[in-house]
């Protein structure tokens, strides 16, 4: 349970090595999280730190492009830990867009895991905060799905869709203090360029961002009931910006 | 679905609200209940998430039969469990008795007050409210009412068991003759924290009701000092004459209530400070015999209504724990560390404890037990907070639960010798877990 000043008990990430996931997991820990799951391809998750902080750390195996194993994760997560206090599904690939452009196949599977995967575990997740009557499901959205573009449209419009999908999502669970509200809440995140292993052998963008840089900015969102973030936050204006430019001139950006 | 939070007004969530009538509808709706399972409320003034069930239901008590009878020869009273003190006391006191024991405010139900096994002034001769309980009529989770005494085991699972173990209908309890509705009250100041302990060790024994309230923002030499009242029921020859003529009245003034609109935060740093200055600068250096009401004397901050909307919306944190007899220092380095925090509390208050009763989750111990607010926006409040339940652990001492908002599991089971065993009689009685709250979710009572 979220107790007043904030803390929780437990944590569920999906996509258990997932950087950016595991950089909002330690902070959670280190704020009082006693029990975690790291659900992760394989069913190998670094759980050192965690337990080094004093968590109870479950490891379990985990495949986003097989969402028929979904739902029950979820209740396998449940009845482990206790009430799902925050959920964080941190999978992803970010693909080459000229290996999509040449392998359409590979596409529409790394589409299946960003988006498509996150639509059944999401909704999986939606289901038991909803029926605990609270909880929270961070979302990591990107800049790169608020206007997508042509150097990185399948990743993009994938993040695009996902994007919405949360939005969605948030309404239909609607904000904590609405007398008709499940209890249950998303935090959508739009990081823009975060130098990591994801980004590895990347230039990076403009304004970009560290993972604990990005951590930070979702606890911060998860203690004063933000529902959207950007980091870094001037990205909002930006992006402001960016979404009403011509598309001729959009089309013509470098990157 | 309806949002509900603790008198603290932190951590909101969801639940189903059902007002039965009768054990027999609260029965039906216990049947009903859903895997998130059921708790019962009375009138919400534990501070934080013990009368919420998230996703589940909640029982709203204060409607269950309400009845009381009172048999003058014994001064046993048996009281539906979701009759108000409130209520009680304007038919007890006229009729020249009083409640065996009251907390800060009146506005409780008798349940909650079996639930939390609450304290009053008088806990140094009087101990808590389930020490005065002769009997009580208990719903469990199979559908059964079961009537429990002090010899039965269940009955000290339910006492202080915050609603874990059914849902409490009717108790039977005993209750205190008094010739008049005032106390007669001595006030005095103290110059510091020693000088507090002292007083308070050396002289309220011969005092029934006692207090201390700390002005928590005094440093250096004078952190500590205090703010003592102490007292007891009037005798009809204590009274004035005009008073004599009417002795048992019981007529507090009519509530003010803080408008739901009150602006946020009206209670911080500045008017709490301010506020504490003046009390302890209004208070007499010692004053002796003065006649005040019950209403005053026990329930200041009843006379204004929903007081607690003046903290804003994110709400506050109440902290009320207790060390045994012997870790003075322990009390000493708690209000160091607050003072020299700058924590501001509106109220601090410095209690000490008799004995406790054999309620297994009951909170009292023979000690010192140190009672504040504090707004919870107080920036760097959950580490320092986290920081004194170890000193508190260490001391052999607890954290109250009808207060606790924020305490971890661990501290709970460290501090809690017997809650393993008051486990096992859950277990015993409730085996499907159907009597559930948050405060038992984030405790993993
Ligand atoms: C201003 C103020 C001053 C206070 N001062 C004191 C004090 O001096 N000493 C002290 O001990 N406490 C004090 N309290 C705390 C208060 O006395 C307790 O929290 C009490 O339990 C509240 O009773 P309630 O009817 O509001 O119960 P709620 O807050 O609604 O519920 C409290 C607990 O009791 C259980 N419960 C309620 N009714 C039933 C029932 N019928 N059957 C089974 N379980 C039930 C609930 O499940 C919950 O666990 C104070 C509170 C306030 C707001
Ligand atoms: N890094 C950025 O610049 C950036 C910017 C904006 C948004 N994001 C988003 O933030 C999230 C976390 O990214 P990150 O930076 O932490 O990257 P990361 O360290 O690469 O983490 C992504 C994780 O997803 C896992 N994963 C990939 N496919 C999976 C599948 N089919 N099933 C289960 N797990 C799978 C990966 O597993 P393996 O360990 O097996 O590879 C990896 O651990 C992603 O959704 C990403 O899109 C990142």
């Amino acid at each position: 349970m979220r107790n007043a000043l904030g803390s929780v008990d437990t944590v569920l990430l999906l996509g258990g090595r997932s950087e950016i996931g595991l950089a909002i997991v330690e902070r959670l820990v280190r704020d009082g999280a006693s029990r975690v799951m790291l659900a992760a391809r394989g069913g190998a998750a670094p759980t050192e730190e965690l337990r080094k902080l004093g968590a109870e750390v479950h490891v379990v195996d985990f495949d986003a492009a097989r969402p028929e194993t979904h739902a029950a994760l979820i209740e396998h997560a449940a009845a482990t830990l206790g009430d799902l206090d925050v959920v964080i599904p941190a999978f992803g690939v970010l693909g080459r867009q000229a290996v999509y452009d040449d392998d359409p196949v590979a596409a529409a599977r790394d589409v299946a895991v960003n988006f498509g995967g996150h639509v059944s575990a999401g909704l999986a997740a939606a289901r038991r905060l909803r029926e605990q009557g609270h909880g929270t499901l961070v979302v990591l959205s990107s800049v790169a799905g608020v206007r997508v573009r042509k150097a990185n449209f399948v990743y993009g419009s994938a993040k695009a869709g996902l994007d919405g999908f949360a939005q969605g999502l948030a309404d239909s669970l609607h904000g904590t203090h609405s007398p008709r509200s499940s209890g249950a809440r998303v935090v959508v995140v739009r990081p823009g360029f975060v130098i990591g292993r994801m980004t590895e052998g990347m230039t990076p963008a403009p304004m970009s961002v560290t993972v604990d840089a990005v951590a930070d900015a979702v606890i911060d969102a998860l203690r004063s009931g933000r529902q959207m973030v950007w980091v870094p936050g001037r990205l909002r204006f930006v992006f402001a910006v960016m979404r009403i430019l011509p598309r001729a001139l959009w089309r013509r950006l470098p990157r | 679905m309806t949002v509900l939070t603790g008198w603290g007004r932190t951590a909101p969530t969801p639940a189903r609200l059902a007002r039965p009538r009768s054990a027999d509808e609260a029965a039906a709706l216990i049947k009903e209940a859903s895997r998130r399972g059921v708790v019962a409320r009375g009138l919400g003034r534990s501070y934080g998430d013990a009368a919420q069930n998230a996703g589940g239901l909640v029982l709203d008590c204060t409607a269950l039969t309400p009845s009381w009878a009172h048999d003058p020869n014994t001064g046993l009273v048996t009281a539906s469990a979701g009759m108000s003190l409130h209520d009680l006391m304007a038919e007890l006191v006229p009729r020249g008795w009083f409640v065996p024991v009251t907390p800060g405010t009146r506005y409780v139900t008798v349940g909650g007050a079996v639930a939390a096994d609450v304290h009053g002034k008088n806990h140094h001769v009087d101990s808590s409210f389930g020490a005065h309980v002769r009997s009580l009529t208990l719903l469990t989770a199979d559908g059964a009412t079961r009537v429990l005494g002090p010899d039965d085991e269940l009955f000290w699972a339910t006492v202080g068991g915050m609603g874990l173990t059914g849902v409490i209908v009717e108790a039977t309890f005993a209750c205190v003759p008094i010739e008049t509705s005032r106390m007669r009250v001595d006030v005095e100041r103290t110059r510091d924290l020693d000088q507090t302990l002292d007083v308070m060790t050396a002289t309220d024994d011969r005092y029934r009701y006692t207090v201390a309230w700390i002005d928590l923002l005094a440093r250096g030499g004078r952190m500590g000092r205090s703010v003592l009242t102490r007292g007891d029921h009037a005798r009809l020859d204590d009274l004035p004459s005009r008073m004599r003529r009417d002795p048992l009245r019981f007529a507090p003034r009519p509530r003010l209530s803080a408008p739901p609109w009150v602006p946020g935060g009206l209670l911080n740093r500045a008017s709490i400070g301010a506020f504490n200055a003046v009390w302890y600068g209004k208070a007499p250096r010692a004053r002796r015999g003065v006649v005040q009401g019950i209403a005053p004397f026990f329930h200041p901050l009843d006379g204004v209504g929903h007081w607690n909307r003046m903290y804003g919306s994110r709400g506050f944190v109440q902290y009320q724990f207790v060390v045994p007899f012997g870790a003075e220092d322990t009390l000493r380095r708690v209000v160091e560390r607050l003072s020299g925090a700058g924590v501001v509390s509106f109220l601090t208050v410095l209690k000490r404890f008799g004995e406790g009763t054999p309620g297994m989750l009951s909170f009292p111990m023979p000690g010192w037990t140190l009672a504040l607010d504090i707004p919870a926006v107080q920036s760097g409040l959950a580490g320092m907070l986290t920081e004194l339940d170890g000193w508190v652990a260490a001391a052999g001492g607890r954290v109250y639960l009808a207060k606790d908002s924020r305490m971890s599991a661990a501290v709970m089971a460290a501090t809690y010798p017997r809650l393993e065993e008051w486990r096992a009689i859950r277990r015993r009685i409730d085996p499907h877990g159907v009597f559930h709250s948050d405060l038992a979710r984030r405790l993993c009572l």
